[in-house]
């Protein structure tokens, strides 16, 4: 192995991922928060920007967190039907799966940009979803932008 | 020496279109040759770039820039046209924003080479000969251009003062252009405001006359896709995707009032981060949601925005250069242990 490549690998080892988490105030928001009071294991590789709603998330903030470097992107919102602005989360989904056509386009896995309902009483289910995202964020590596 | 304004043309990487939008603007044309003159313009006159690189700093009244830079000649060029002139116009969308060669943004330089030269059915090339950027031939040395990998825009290399966006700039904005110019020549009239976009503040939606209903749409349609075409009616209405509400007005509704979509050539608005990225939110929330929506699956949703086939080549059609990701990645996946 050349020195060259051995340096590159080391700095793959030491990658860590970094994952950006929207969370709709009124359901996701309180579901990470009981994952938090509940003292649930989770890995720290995440940073949660809260929203007034999952559909407040423009298509411009998470393609300005993969151009800034973000490796992942999650989206959390109320269940279907559980919306507090009655229809947001439908529009949500459908700008995430047109978005995750484009991200597709542009060349990044589509599995960096995951949508999620996340209820305020399931702690559970966020924990679960972070562990699972950031070992998915893991096997993808890093975000091929910082490269260019 | 003549008393006239200096003024120059350049193509970069274009199709050609922006020079025969400037010699559209008809009998203004010779009005133009009365009040200035012509130092430099490939299309149209036999000057040399040795000529412009003889001239004085700040020689060129006013140089209409048009094409991205793609190559090296395309850099060297905007920077040595910049050197010599006062004012410089980003002129069409290509130079604004990278415009439809900006697609190229999509590839890289090694694989559009290697599929020109290499893989293309009609090629035969079994030694794999590439073309150089430099040949020492014993005739002597030898220069070629160097590709980019990278389509990027005019002030992505130069202080840009005006943006006049268009694919091609439309006869009216050339000519209120020329006409301001003239009026600062003549009689001192102040120029427009440093950096500013000759064309309006408002999305195009405003400008145009289509009566707005604002359906709720359950899928989209190509034009040909359908029949007939309601002339008064919103193409979105009609479930035709139009850029009109991410770009900005100016061109006085060209397309949608020959019932085309708008395909965004003015370029977004000063209010918006992204072009594509504006536009795609305002078509996802545009779909129908009803009380049927909490049945269907995230597979369906996939499907129903299937519909859109190639979102990029939509949404960026003349931006890709200066949106928010401007250009394509390569994903290196680790392996699946
Ligand atoms: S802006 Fe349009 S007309 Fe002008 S060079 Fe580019 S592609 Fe051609
Ligand atoms: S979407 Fe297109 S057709 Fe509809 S109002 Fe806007 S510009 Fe006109
Ligand atoms: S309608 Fe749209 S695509 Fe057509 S000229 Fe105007 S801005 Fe350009």
């Amino acid at each position: 192995m050349s020195t060259q490549t051995a340096v590159a690998a080391q700095e793959q080892d030491a990658w860590e991922p970094r994952i950006l988490v929207f969370c709709c105030n009124w359901c996701s928001y309180a579901g990470a928060d009981l994952a938090g009071v509940s003292r649930l294991q989770m890995p720290p590789n995440f940073l949660v920007i809260r929203t007034m709603c999952s559909a407040r998330v423009d298509v411009e903030f998470v393609l300005e967190a993969f151009a800034k470097g973000a490796d992942g992107v999650l989206v959390a919102g109320c269940h279907p039907a559980d919306c507090h602005y009655i229809g947001g989360n439908y529009r949500t989904r459908r700008r995430i799966a047109l978005l995750r056509m484009l991200l597709e386009q542009y060349g990044f896995d589509p599995e960096r940009l995951r949508l999620e309902w996340i209820s305020a009483s399931e702690g559970e289910k966020f924990q679960k979803t972070m562990v699972e995202f950031t070992e998915t964020i893991k096997d993808i590596g890093p975000n091929p932008i910082k490269e260019e | 020496m003549s008393d006239k304004i200096k003024i120059a043309q350049y193509w970069a990487a274009s199709c050609g279109g922006c020079d025969v939008a400037l010699l559209d603007i008809d009998e203004r044309i010779l009005g133009v040759a009365e009040l200035a003159d012509i130092v430099f313009w490939p299309i149209a006159v036999d000057t040399k770039l040795k000529d412009v690189e003889a001239l004085p700093d700040g020689y060129i009244t006013a140089t209409l820039f048009n094409g991205a830079i793609r190559n090296s000649e395309n850099e060297y060029v905007a920077k040595l046209l910049r050197q010599k002139s006062k004012i410089m116009v980003a002129f069409g969308s290509c130079a604004c924003f990278g415009g439809i060669p900006g697609l190229a943004n999509i590839t890289y330089a090694d694989d559009i080479m290697d599929y020109v030269y290499n893989k293309t059915p009609s090629m035969d090339n079994p030694e794999g000969i590439l073309p150089l950027v430099e040949y020492h031939a014993p005739e002597g040395d030898l220069e070629l251009p160097e590709m980019y990998d990278t389509v990027k825009t005019l002030e992505d290399f130069v202080e840009v003062d005006y943006f006049m966006p268009g694919c091609p700039p439309t006869v009216d904005r050339i000519n209120e252009f020329l006409d301001a110019v003239e009026k600062h020549v003549k009689e001192g009239a102040p120029l427009p405001p440093k950096g500013a976009v000759i064309a309006s503040e408002k999305t195009l939606c405003d400008e145009c006359g289509r009566k707005k209903e604002y359906r709720k749409l359950e899928r989209v349609y190509l034009p040909h896709e359908l029949d007939e075409i309601d002339p008064e009616l919103c193409l979105l209405d009609q479930g035709i995707i139009c850029m009109g509400p991410a770009t900005r007005a100016g061109c006085g509704a060209k397309c949608v009032n020959v019932s085309q979509p708008c395909r965004g050539c003015f370029g977004p608005t000063s209010a918006a981060l992204d072009h594509g990225g504006s536009m795609l939110s305002a078509l996802a929330s545009i779909f129908k949601v009803d009380e049927s929506e909490t049945k269907l699956s995230e597979e369906q949703i996939v499907e129903l925005m299937s519909h859109i086939k190639d979102p990029l080549g939509t949404f960026y059609e003349y931006t890709m250069p200066v949106g928010l990701i401007k250009r394509a990645v390569r994903e290196k996946r680790r392996s699946k242990a």
